[in-house]
């Protein structure tokens, strides 16, 4: 055998993911957090932090569905009808919230509320929705025949429930530290009070997680406790620690940089961890990315097109980062 | 719901969807295009009304732009959450057409939206029009891949099945499958007529309005000139492309026709007016002209076209609505010819800004491109069915095991959401398109732009102030 394409394509769709999740977690994570401030200046500084990245941030999702769809159909097919309900309220969400960030600042003053309330409520949505399927996917999707073998609301348990508000945590920790980074002042005093309450919080909600996936699957359990697998992989939980430490340090420090570091790993360290427990299950707990692939002419085709453009993708968008570094301020309007 | 199936409320969730998506590429394609085509007639004549309309029309761009983004976002999970059996059976073929669109045309359009919507007086005039070019070229890529897909899933070739499922054994024999090229001129021609229809509306508005000025009257002109000249391009296409279908799936046509069946060697007549009725296996109240069914579709005076009654029951497409869609389309595409030849008349013969007949005939056609557009989707997906690969893998074959509950209740879901958030949206555009064209701008710098203390870099801000002045323009001119 030569190459090994539906190893590359995993690789592939797992970077994928895994842009988007960081991208999109800080920008979903600024509309969680807008409860928390009331000020309406402040909000559109938090806005204008995200406002120019946001869209790019959502074409990694597309590029995930469709990559899915062409390297792995069977994966798309199955896993997409088996959450079918908490992802087309992840779609919808995300509509609302894509909408509100844009017609906030059009709306007349009186009506502005509206879209306040279409970006918390669109961003929660979303989350929640993301958070419930992943719950669900490590739940594991039965399939018979090429067919997904489960009821219409199998996705909805009280693991994958808990998975929903464990990624609100998630995202809201990710966006605060975010705007720890892009902003100054009072806004980043009150996000540097809440960090350190979030990121507490978020420890607890992944301890739970971490205990209740190996308590419910005796095959995960088996794979992280068992000899010489533990060794490898204990410097998981143990980096998931040292890296909140420092975390909570930078936040106690006032730091601006650290907090969003250590975030990212810690997103990270857990995305690391959830690819231990399922690797190499595309569709756990039994089909593996081989089982799913599709034949070799279609990922190959597919192949010779993304290794040639991602870099482009990649340069631009690093590029736009950089255009817009810096922190973003009340004087700076925005609209 | 309504004693529907879930197969029934799983299609009409897939044309809700696609059918309010289509209309923002549409005009994203045309527009695209006429942007491009406006700034270089700029660059090239120096007459600054093609500046003006260039920055006025940019503006009603990135808000479509950005509608047809959140809208598209919805299109590329439904394959597999709504039809996961197509996904698993044919998504070694389609799955990476739609990466390769994914990867080619989205990113591209991306890249260069932002120094095309903001960039103005941030890089070089040679620089900001290969950018327009650039995002121009993106739509049509687009169209490119969507096509292919689209119309694999209508002739396919270039496979074969193995274990159920589709291989690619010849990509370019899957991309440039028989109803490709007919199919991809008939819906690019489609989005520029469609454009130029909804361009010319908009300065009939104005001038029936009394706001005449050179810009208006510019793109008056240019979309009148294009109606004359792809307007009958269109008809010619389409004839070809109805050729095709005869070819390669004749009982779309014969549903079409409302032709039940063939009597001796009688050449087929054409129905103008009838009601089919799949039961009763006729057309009742028949309009015909005999013989100008075989004229039209074999060019000739004594060949028959297919008869319905010769596909057995379960092969037979709608044909009370395929009938009636494609003669909305047709009919709309005759009287687009006829706005043509009446706009050459008053060019020649004066009046062409100021017969207020015609003004009014050509501001009610606003919408006609996107309704035909729509009407002639509805004939082609409607018309294959009851096929989604055509002759390969049926519909009820094709669709997720959803509960007549789950799906009624995100039916219900799409169509209050879609409605409220883009019909605020196209009130939105309406917005813009009311303020008209002004002067001089983009003459001097702006505030904004990339490293800028304003810096907007998203489609729909740009149209942000637009609106603002538009609707302070409108209290000024009341």
């Amino acid at each position: 055998m030569g190459i090994d394409l539906p190893l590359i394509w995993a690789v592939i769709i797992i970077f994928g993911i895994m842009m988007y999740v960081i991208m999109d977690g800080f920008d979903l994570g600024i509309g969680i957090l807008f409860p928390f401030i009331k000020g309406e200046s402040d909000r559109d500084v938090m806005m204008n932090t995200v406002a120019p990245v946001w869209d790019g941030n959502e074409t990694w999702l597309v590029l995930g569905g469709a990559a899915l769809f062409g390297a792995f159909p069977l994966a798309y097919s199955v896993v997409l009808e088996a959450l079918y309900l908490p992802l087309i309220l992840m779609l919808i969400g995300l509509i609302f919230r894509g909408v509100a960030f844009e017609f906030r600042f059009k709306a007349r003053a009186d009506k502005r509320h509206i879209w306040d309330k279409a970006f918390i409520g669109g961003s929660l949505l979303a989350t929640f929705a993301q958070g419930v399927a992943l719950g669900a996917y490590i739940d594991g999707i039965p399939v018979v025949n090429r067919a997904y073998a489960g009821g219409g609301l199998d996705w909805l348990t009280p693991f994958s429930v808990f998975c929903g508000l464990a990624l609100i945590v998630a995202y809201a920790l990710l966006g605060c530290t975010w705007l720890i980074m892009k902003t100054e002042g009072s806004l980043q005093e009150a996000m540097h009070k809440l960090a350190k309450p979030l990121a507490l919080v978020l420890l607890l909600v992944t301890g739970i997680v971490s205990i209740w996936t190996p308590l419910t699957h005796a095959d995960i359990a088996g794979r992280w406790f068992s000899m010489p697998n533990l060794l490898w992989f204990m410097p998981v939980p143990l980096l998931v620690l040292l890296s909140l430490y420092v975390l909570l340090k930078a936040v106690s420090q006032r730091a601006h940089y650290m907090p969003f570091i250590m975030t990212l790993v810690l997103i990270f360290l857990g995305y690391s961890g959830l690819g231990i427990s399922l690797w190499p299950n595309i569709i756990p707990p039994s089909v593996s990315i081989w089982d799913a692939a599709s034949p070799p002419q279609s990922q190959g085709f597919i192949l010779v097109g993304t290794l040639f453009i991602i870099p482009f993708i990649l340069v631009y968008t690093f590029w736009s980062y950089y255009v817009f570094r810096g922190k973003v301020t009340h004087e700076d309007g925005y609209h | 719901m309504f004693g529907l199936e879930a197969l029934d409320l799983a299609r009409m969730q897939f044309a809700f969807t696609v059918s309010f998506h289509i209309l923002f590429p549409a005009i994203t394609i045309g527009l695209a295009s006429f942007l491009a085509v406006l700034e270089g007639l700029w660059l090239k004549t120096k007459d600054d009304t093609y500046r003006d309309l260039y920055h006025f029309w940019s503006k009603i761009f990135a808000v479509n732009f950005g509608m047809g983004v959140v809208s598209g976002l919805v299109m590329a999970y439904e394959f597999g959450t709504n039809w996961s059996r197509f996904s698993d059976f044919a998504g070694a073929v389609n799955g990476p057409l739609l990466t390769y669109e994914v990867l080619t045309a989205f990113f591209l359009e991306a890249g260069f939206l932002g120094v095309m919507l903001f960039g103005w007086n941030r890089v070089g005039r040679g620089l900001h029009y290969f950018s327009t070019v650039m995002v121009a070229v993106g739509t049509l890529i687009s169209t490119f891949w969507i096509l292919a897909s689209n119309s694999w899933m209508q002739t396919p070739q270039g496979y074969e099945i193995v274990d159920g499922r589709v291989i690619p054994v010849d990509w370019l024999a899957v991309i440039f499958n028989p109803s490709f090229p007919f199919r991809l001129a008939h819906m690019a021609i489609a989005a520029f007529v469609a454009t130029a229809f909804f361009v010319g509306a908009s300065a009939a508005w104005h001038l029936l309005r009394g706001r005449d000025n050179p810009a208006i009257r510019k793109m008056f002109s240019m979309a009148m000139w294009m109606a004359l000249i792809v307007a009958p391009i269109q008809a010619f296409v389409g004839d070809a492309h109805g050729l095709n279908t005869l070819e390669h799936q004749p009982a779309k046509i014969a549903a079409i026709e409302g032709h039940w069946e063939n009597v001796g060697n009688e050449p087929t007549p054409l129905i103008l007016f009838g009601i089919p009725d799949m039961k009763e296996e006729k057309t009742k109240y028949a309009i015909e002209v005999p013989y100008l069914g075989s004229l039209i579709l074999t060019h000739s005076l004594d060949k028959q076209i297919p008869a319905l009654k010769s596909f057995p029951p379960e092969d037979r497409p709608n044909s009370l609505i395929v009938f009636w869609s494609f003669r909305i389309m047709a009919g709309l595409g005759m009287l687009m010819i006829a706005v043509g030849l009446w706009s050459a008349w008053l060019r020649w013969r004066g009046g062409l800004y100021t017969n207020r007949l015609f003004l009014t005939l050509a501001m009610c056609m606003g919408p006609s491109g996107l309704i035909a557009l729509l009407a002639g989707w509805f004939t082609t997906e409607i018309g294959r069915q009851p096929w989604v690969v055509y002759g390969l893998l049926r519909t009820s074959d094709a669709v997720s095991n959803h509960s007549v509950t789950q799906m009624s209740i995100t039916l219900v879901l799409f169509v209050v959401v879609y409605f409220s958030l883009f019909g605020t949206g196209f009130g939105y555009m309406m917005r813009l398109v009311r303020k008209g064209p002004k002067t001089h701008e983009g003459a001097e710098a702006t505030h904004g732009g990339p490293g800028q203390t304003r810096t907007p870099a998203r489609p729909l801000s740009a149209a942000h102030e637009g609106a603002e002045e538009g609707t302070a323009d409108l209290t000024k001119g009341n």
